[in-house]
């Protein structure tokens, strides 16, 4: 393999890079020398941190490491994916939700692949089953929340319409039909762009690196269209259980429309 | 009597007959505590037509909405002996049914908005479906139902909401300003239908904020004070 290593002035090369936007935070007096100054100390650390924790990971190679790894990563995005929504839930209720949702879509997902599709030795080992939980949980994150986010909205805007089927004597799931679509619909979407324009747009991360790492093109896109099933596949299943649970979110075992369940927005 | 104790009522349900047990059909309301109102009791009988009158915002519509189980609420709701916890919400509302004041409408015509149980049988008396009476009863020529709601007036609207409540055929009917937006015309052909109603049977809960129209079909008035915390409503049932 052409891998080339990066030494520390090869990194101080490409940091030096960061004067110019000071330059330019400077020039037009954007005062943003410190949030700059921060951002790029914080992405020098985080990462620095990474590595190392990751480096212990596969030196373990032990499944429970390695598992104890996933499933802080999958709390980290539960935790994400209810966060930062334009109608939050009220409670720990979504928290749950997103967290259990990206934990079983993420373990199963990984698993999968890793046993069945790529197989290494052993079946556990880090260096290939962490990456791919790691871009599964992304990815189902992105779809998870904007899954959320689009249920509590449009439920409380359309209040009218579900409250006028179920008074019809239709059931939770049917009166929300509409919302559970719209929902569905726009948390699908990110990683069906991502299909449909993966290679022509933009090289993906994955591709990208891999080329970089010195593996032939051919061999990094088939690894490429592998790992997009399964972010396809995998981002699906929790865009719907988390639609599906989130309707239990919104309503109550007597099929009302609960929005008081939702943070109060002053 | 055994009203009060529900699951006796249903054992009972099970082993005689209905209409033996349960005696005279109505709908009761039993300590019905929603919004700031105290807790309300009385009974609807069959035929019977029960106004609510009250100032804006003195919970009219919390309380149809409780009765309809679409808000939780603490008391006890019986329909012909049956309490709504005993049959699944969906069933509730099959029998009691709440026609909102403003009416919505999920598809982009009324015929996909109406019940599918109410669309789908198939004329045999003769006389139209109970849909096309209903149309016809309100004076609503039937390609209404097919054109964009959002192309029908305000009244038009209003009548076909109507319709949609009524058109599979449920047991109690609370009815929320159902004349509000209507010319006098229209406002008694739906007072017609209600007296209809009433002579098939059916238990109606009217809010309205016309005394005259109250007068016209009332048997029974609830009258509730401005919601004060302190404000105990006049009861004159």
């Amino acid at each position: 393999m052409s891998y080339v290593s990066l030494g520390v002035t090869d990194l101080a090369i490409a940091a030096s890079l960061i004067l110019i936007n000071a330059a330019i935070s400077f020039a037009f007096r954007l005062n943003l020398e410190r949030t700059l100054l921060l951002a790029a100390v914080r992405m020098v650390v985080q990462l620095a941190a990474v590595g190392f924790v990751l480096k212990m990971v596969f030196d373990a190679t032990s499944p429970w490491v390695t598992l104890a790894a996933g499933l802080f990563m999958a709390a980290v995005a539960g935790f994400e994916s209810a966060s930062r929504l334009e109608r939050p839930y009220a409670g720990w209720r979504a928290y749950g939700l997103g967290a259990s949702t990206l934990l079983v879509t993420g373990l199963l997902a990984s698993v999968f692949t890793a046993v069945a599709i790529i197989g290494p030795q052993p079946w556990y080992q880090p260096r290939v089953v962490l990456p791919i939980l790691g871009m599964v949980l992304g990815n189902a994150l992105t779809g998870v929340s904007l899954v959320l986010d689009t249920m509590s909205d449009v439920a409380s805007r359309e209040r009218a319409s579900i409250e006028g089927r179920l008074s019809l004597g239709a059931s939770r799931f049917t009166a929300f039909e509409a919302v559970i679509a719209r929902a569905l619909r726009t948390g699908l979407m990110p990683i069906l762009n991502t299909m449909a324009a993966a290679g022509v747009v933009a090289l993906p991360g994955m591709m990208t690196g891999q080329i970089l790492a010195g593996v032939a093109p051919i061999e990094a896109a088939k690894y490429q269209m592998m790992i997009l099933f399964v972010l396809a596949g995998s981002t699906a299943l929790a865009v719907i259980a988390s639609a599906l649970g989130a309707v239990y979110l919104l309503s109550d075992d007597r099929h009302r429309l609960r929005l008081d369940r939702l943070k109060r927005t002053g | 009597m055994f009203a009060l104790w529900p699951r006796a009522a249903r054992l009972g349900r099970a082993l005689l007959s209905t209409h033996q047990l349960t005696g005279p059909f109505v709908l009761r309301i039993d300590k019905l505590k929603t919004g700031r109102l105290p807790p309300l009791s009385f009974e609807v009988a069959d035929g019977e037509c029960m106004s609510i009158e009250g100032p804006s915002g003195a919970g009219k519509t919390l309380l149809l909405r409780a009765i309809a189980d679409l808000d939780p609420a603490k008391g006890h709701v019986f329909l012909d002996g049956q309490e709504r916890c005993e049959i699944s919400a969906t069933q509730w509302r099959r029998q009691v049914r709440y026609c909102s004041a403003e009416p919505a409408w999920w598809t982009p015509t009324a015929r996909g908005s109406l019940p599918k149980a109410a669309v789908e049988p198939k004329d045999t008396t003769g006389r139209g479906t109970r849909l096309d009476r209903l149309m016809r009863s309100l004076d609503l020529p039937p390609v209404l139902l097919d054109q964009p709601v959002a192309s029908l007036s305000t009244g038009e609207r209003q009548r076909l909401a109507l319709v949609r409540a009524l058109c599979d055929d449920p047991k109690a009917i609370l009815l929320d300003e159902p004349t509000g937006s209507l010319d006098p015309v229209s406002a008694g052909l739906v007072e017609e239908l209600i007296r209809f109603l009433l002579l098939s049977g059916r238990n109606i809960i009217l809010v309205s904020h016309d005394p005259r129209q109250i007068e016209r079909l009332a048997h029974a008035r609830l009258q509730l004070a401005q919601t004060a915390p302190a404000g105990e409503p006049e009861r004159t049932v």
